[in-house]
């Protein structure tokens, strides 16, 4: 809502405030005021001037030699090179010394040898906005009417030392949607009166020869009609279109300027029809058929559907009630006898219709939030006023009415007590009655209780609390005391799962990974590339209506996200990255989803390019598997997690199929990590990447705390290093299972610390070195125990996996 | 004797003070006090002294021996000295090359703000309650004061996923389903960190996806005035002790009075600039003492009960903290912008 500050001057003194304090005093109150802009985009020197003679420039074809007075004493001679300008035109002349918007300053001036003293100017050179011109005025230099004062300073002629307000209105206070309710606001904040405009109508024609009937009387609509006479449709004075502008809504001819006068002054969207076009003057409010058409002010056909609200005469639509009216009885410059419509309707008719045909008018807008019904016929009745005042227009006695019910005010109650337990005060009654004064709201007090009936143009107070917040911010929030909760105290703290995702997120920070976090909204392309974790449970769930493809499935891994990343990263010359992402997936079996889906919290990662930056040193750490495997490692003995077993598998979607693992535990599958299969890294344009992927949840429940400390060993450990020669297609996890069964308890830890294969060994073979260390808890070992061990530990190497020792 | 003895030690010492190597050093050592050196010699000749005699040149002995012993280690040490001045000297390094490289991560600014957040309330008696992200119309809106068809709706526009599901538009959700959990218990104090999502153009100032944190304390005797006093020490203990607040009356559908909290403009401390658009304050939370219908649907008496709750966007803390200008670095997620967020 833009807010005219002269305007509002009319129904509240505003003597003793300027614009921005009375900006600040609403914001501070509740009625948050965004900007406060002068009307005037820099424009001065500029006067009203009378074109008294026109000629022809001697030496230029287009341009024209006038005398101007512009009431200073002696005629000005001015070239203007605007077509419309006249002899007997009332113009606006900047005169020598003039500044307009832009940086323009008016400089006596030669125009092909003819001297010009000032210049004539259009609206759009005074900054007037281009969209709220009347048509006529869009071109040409701006032609005022005749009565326009010789010599009268162009800002306040056009309204430009006026300031708008433009107020960033929340749902609850339509009742600022119009000029009236503003001034309410403004009046309970400065403590004054609201002045009413004062309506003088002259019923000075024949009875109203209206007839008005709601069919549709399922809800509580109202509808009043006036009829009028011998109107004179023409263009609205100055001071109404200098208003309407002020507001941003484009001035078209006195009678509709007069509806839309009275849309922002009462918040009453109204509506005129051409009289001559209603069949037998007989108005119907009544649900539209099915399919039913109207062409629409708009030029544009529409078609209805049965729950549309339409005015209609006894044989066509005539409006869509609320939304918009129809061309057929639109008010055009031939137009002398009018209806004038004040009507009610309920918000959510006018609201469903216009979602459904897509429309959103000013009066949409108002319906929407909810209009004041009590205040339907003194809007009607103002309006009528001053259609009779600008268009001379014959007023017929009397309203044509039809109503199904009338309005009636809230009435709320709330005590003294309630007041200072909700805000934590020590007000008095003294304190609370004038609030409810300067608000005008009527009460009845007793025992430090207020009974208010509050005005229909609040509609939005209900409830005891809402009488409270009026006080509240009445009485200003800076006043109210600051303190602590005092009740019983409460323990903050994170679960143990909060901690332990704490853990995880600060270990791979620690271990050299950038934390990322993307959209959970995907691609669906990207849902299938790379296998999620529960791939059994996996049906995309999409969006309704996505804003984009690119957002509008829900994610089942995170890794593709993660590959954007890189790819995204890899763009802008960033090779060398490690990141990771603790973030949701969606997971359901439902084909069409009628329960809330499982949202699996995972940790995933993705590395590529070189793990060490770039140093003097030249080393190199290209990322491989095991760079990506070192970190799962570290995480999981972060967590206590011991035992975990890398089961290579060629069966995950978009990962490369010899080197990828999954990560178990016991049972339990935590996840998998590996390279992204070569096509997929294509796909996305990536160089080598290795990812990896874990279920958070499944990580928890198997992350084990710190328990008893071992004591530390009295006796020595003695060491023997093993050199084993194998088939190259034996993993070596499987000789440290060999090595671990045989070795028994007496293995105090196995460290494998040789992989070689080359020249010096053949070729389908691998030579592998192992450092195994015994220790007794409580003696020390003899040598023959440990021969003995050993000779255990090669003779099941070479059962279990054909390893021999290397000579 | 006495005068040989005296020659042999001005020789001697002026011998030793010659020296430029540790084996001639040695050397000399053995020519005077090896055991046929000469002043073992010269100690041979004493039988032939007189009884008298003997122990004065005993004594003068010894002392040329002292001064002598003195003389072989001051220069030895001194040759030692130097060696090790040489070899330290042969094995400086240069310290101002750069270290060996030690990969170092760094967390999401938005994690940063709400550990940070989180930790803060932890400290004031909170929990930090979670809930889920795709959530039903019923949670999100419904328990909200929200029915279908309010208007407030359309100030958050809404990915559906079916009629009755959707990707929660607030965090709010949370503190419903926290509230039916307690069964109408108190005291209650959570926040709710979490990603929202709304249907948004992504661009410089909105993104499809955020993160909010919202809070709700609910006991007997709750005021605006706790509301006011606990959103001052955490304005105070996130951006500075001396931080004001001042709070705007405001609208939300599920609180009543509702409030706006301004922070003291922590760029020019209340003076005005740019970032505060010359006002002094900048925006950073939606508040209010919870509605009467809230209370009710989540299974409280607002009779005999109160509560407050805020939210605030962690993009927007992120933004103001970090001078981002774009909401969409924290979703690109380009190394050179996630490197910066190093410390901690």
């Amino acid at each position: 809502m833009k807010v005219s500050y002269q305007w509002l001057a009319e129904y509240v003194d505003l003597s003793d405030t300027n614009p921005q304090e009375l900006a600040e005093k609403l914001t501070r109150s509740g009625v948050e005021v965004d900007a406060v802009e002068s009307r005037n985009a820099g424009v001065s020197g500029v006067v009203i001037g009378y074109v008294k003679e026109r000629s022809k420039h001697p030496d230029a074809d287009r341009l024209n030699v006038c005398v101007v007075d512009a009431g200073q004493g002696e005629d000005l001679q001015i070239v203007c090179g605007a077509p419309n300008v006249d002899k007997g035109q009332k113009v606006l002349v900047a005169l020598i010394g003039a500044k307009l918007p832009g940086g323009l300053n008016i400089k006596r001036s030669k125009l092909r040898g003819v001297e010009s003293q000032g210049m004539i100017c259009s609206a759009k050179e005074l900054g007037l906005n281009d969209k709220l011109l009347a048509k006529d005025q869009q071109e040409g230099i701006m032609v005022l009417p005749g009565d326009a004062e010789i010599g009268m300073d162009a800002i306040s002629y056009l309204g430009l030392d006026d300031y708008v307000l433009e107020l960033g209105l929340t749902p609850n206070r339509s009742d600022c949607l119009s000029m009236l309710g503003v001034a309410y606001e403004v009046a309970a904040i400065l403590g004054k009166e609201v002045l009413l405009p004062q309506i003088e109508l002259n019923e000075n024609g024949g009875d109203n020869p209206l007839q008005v009937k709601i069919e549709a009387t399922n809800e509580s609509y109202q509808y009043n009609g006036r009829h009028f006479t011998k109107a004179n449709i023409a263009s609205s004075p100055q001071w109404m279109k200098n208003r309407l502008m002020a507001a941003g809504i484009r001035p078209i001819n006195n009678v509709v300027d007069v509806t839309n006068y009275v849309l922002l002054e009462y918040g009453q969207p109204l509506h005129a029809f051409d009289a001559a076009q209603v069949d037998n003057r007989s108005i119907i409010v009544r649900l539209a058929g099915e399919g039913e058409k109207l062409v629409t002010l708009d030029d544009q056909e529409r078609t209805l559907d049965a729950e549309t609200l339409l005015i209609a005469d006894p044989t066509k639509g005539l409006a869509i009630a609320g939304v918009m009216g129809g061309a057929n009885s639109e008010i055009t410059g031939e137009t002398t006898e009018i209806i004038l419509e004040a009507a009610w309707f309920t918000p959510q008719t006018v609201r469903r219709t216009a979602r459904s045909l897509g429309m959103r008018t000013e009066g949409c807008v108002r319906w929407e939030k909810g209009v004041d019904q009590t205040r339907v016929e003194e809007a009607g009745e103002r309006a009528a006023s001053l259609i009779q005042q600008l268009s001379g227009a014959t007023v017929s006695k009397g309203i044509a009415k039809a109503i199904v019910k009338e309005a009636t005010p809230a009435v709320v109650s709330v005590s003294l007590q309630k007041i200072n337990q909700h805000l934590g005060t020590s007000l008095v009654a003294s304190d609370v009655s004038p609030i409810f004064d300067r608000l005008q709201f009527p009460y009845e007090a007793a025992n430090d209780t207020w009974t208010v009936t509050v005005p229909t143009r609040r509609g939005d107070i209900t409830l005891p609390e809402d009488l409270v917040e009026e006080v509240a911010r009445l009485y200003g929030y800076d006043n109210i005391p600051t303190s602590l909760p005092s009740g019983s105290a409460t323990q903050g703290q994170l679960t143990p799962e909060q901690q332990l995702r704490r853990i995880i997120r600060h270990h791979l920070i620690g271990a050299g990974l950038n934390e990322a976090i993307s959209y959970a909204l995907v691609h669906p392309d990207r849902v299938e590339e790379v296998s999620g974790l529960h791939q059994e449970a996996v049906k995309p769930i999409s969006l309704l209506m996505p804003m984009s493809e690119e957002h509008s499935v829900l994610r089942t891994s995170l890794i593709p996200s993660l590959l954007q990343t890189i790819a995204y990263n890899k763009n802008r010359q960033n090779q060398d990255v490690g990141i990771f992402e603790l973030g949701r997936v969606f997971l359901t079996a439902e084909e069409a989803l009628t329960q809330l889906p499982d949202e699996r919290l995972y940790v995933a990662g993705a590395l590529t390019g070189q793990w060490l930056p770039p140093n003097w040193m030249g080393a190199k750490q290209p990322v491989d598997f095991y760079q990506a495997k070192g970190v799962v490692e570290s995480l999981l003995a972060r967590l206590g997690i011991k035992a975990a077993e890398y089961k290579a598998t060629a069966e995950l979607a978009g990962m490369h199929p010899g080197r990828t693992a999954e990560v178990w535990v016991g049972e339990q599958r935590l996840g998998y990590l590996g390279q992204v299969h070569p096509g997929t890294e294509k796909a996305y344009d990536l160089s080598e990447t290795y990812v990896f992927q874990l279920d958070v949840a499944q990580l928890i429940t198997v992350s084990a705390e710190v328990g008893h400390y071992n004591p530390l060993p009295k006796f020595p450990a003695v060491t023997r290093d093993l050199a084993l020669v194998v088939d190259r297609s034996v993993p070596a996890g499987n000789l440290e299972k060999a090595i671990r069964g045989a070795a028994g308890s007496l293995l105090e830890s196995l460290t494998l610390f040789d992989v070689y294969t080359g020249e010096r060994i053949a070729e389908d073979k691998k030579s592998m070195a192992f450092a195994l260390v015994f220790r007794h808890a409580e003696r020390t070992l003899q040598d023959e125990e440990i021969q003995q061990v050993t000779t255990a530990v090669i003779e099941a190497l070479k059962n279990d996996t054909g390893a021999e020792l290397r000579m | 004797m006495q005068t040989r003895l005296h020659e042999m030690k001005e020789s001697a010492l002026g011998q030793i003070s010659q020296v430029t190597e540790s084996s001639q050093l040695q050397d000399l050592r053995v020519k005077y006090l090896g055991k046929k050196g000469e002043l073992t010699e010269l100690l041979r000749g004493m039988g032939s002294l007189s009884p008298e005699e003997r122990p004065v040149v005993g004594q003068l002995v010894n002392e040329v021996r002292e001064a002598l012993e003195a003389a072989f280690s001051g220069k030895q040490q001194a040759f030692e000295q130097a060696e090790l001045s040489a070899k330290l000297s042969s094995q400086t390094v240069d310290v101002t090359l750069p270290g060996r490289p030690v990969p170092a991560g760094t967390m999401h600014p938005l994690s940063r703000i709400i550990e940070e957040i989180e930790d803060i309330f932890i400290g004031l008696g909170f929990e930090v309650a979670e809930g889920p992200e795709l959530e039903t119309d019923h949670f999100n809106f419904e328990m909200l004061n929200l029915p279908k068809g309010h208007p407030a709706r359309d100030m958050q526009d809404t990915f559906y996923v079916t009629d009755e599901l959707l990707m929660r538009t607030q965090t709010s959700p949370v503190q419903a389903r926290t509230m039916l959990k307690k069964e109408g218990k108190t005291p209650l104090k959570m926040i709710c960190p979490g990603k929202v999502y709304r249907r948004d153009d992504d661009d410089a100032t909105h993104s499809h996806q955020f993160t909010q944190i919202e809070g709700l304390v609910i006991d007997k005797k709750i005021g605006m005035s706790d509301l006011k006093g606990t959103l001052l020490t955490f304005a105070r203990q996130m951006f500075g002790e001396n931080q004001q607040i001042r709070l705007r009356p405001s609208f939300f559908p599920f609180t009543e009075p509702s409030a706006e909290v301004d922070l003291q403009c922590f760029n020019c401390g209340g003076d005005g600039c740019r970032v505060c658009k010359q006002t002094g304050w900048i925006e950073i939370l939606g508040s209010g003492m919870v509605h009467p219908r809230v209370l009710e649907m989540a299974g409280y008496n607002p009779e005999e009960v109160s509560g407050f709750a805020f939210g605030m966007g962690v993009e927007r803390i992120a933004m103001l903290k970090y001078g981002v200008e774009d909401i969409r670095h924290f979703y690109t997620n380009d190394v050179r912008f996630l490197r910066q967020f190093n410390r901690g």
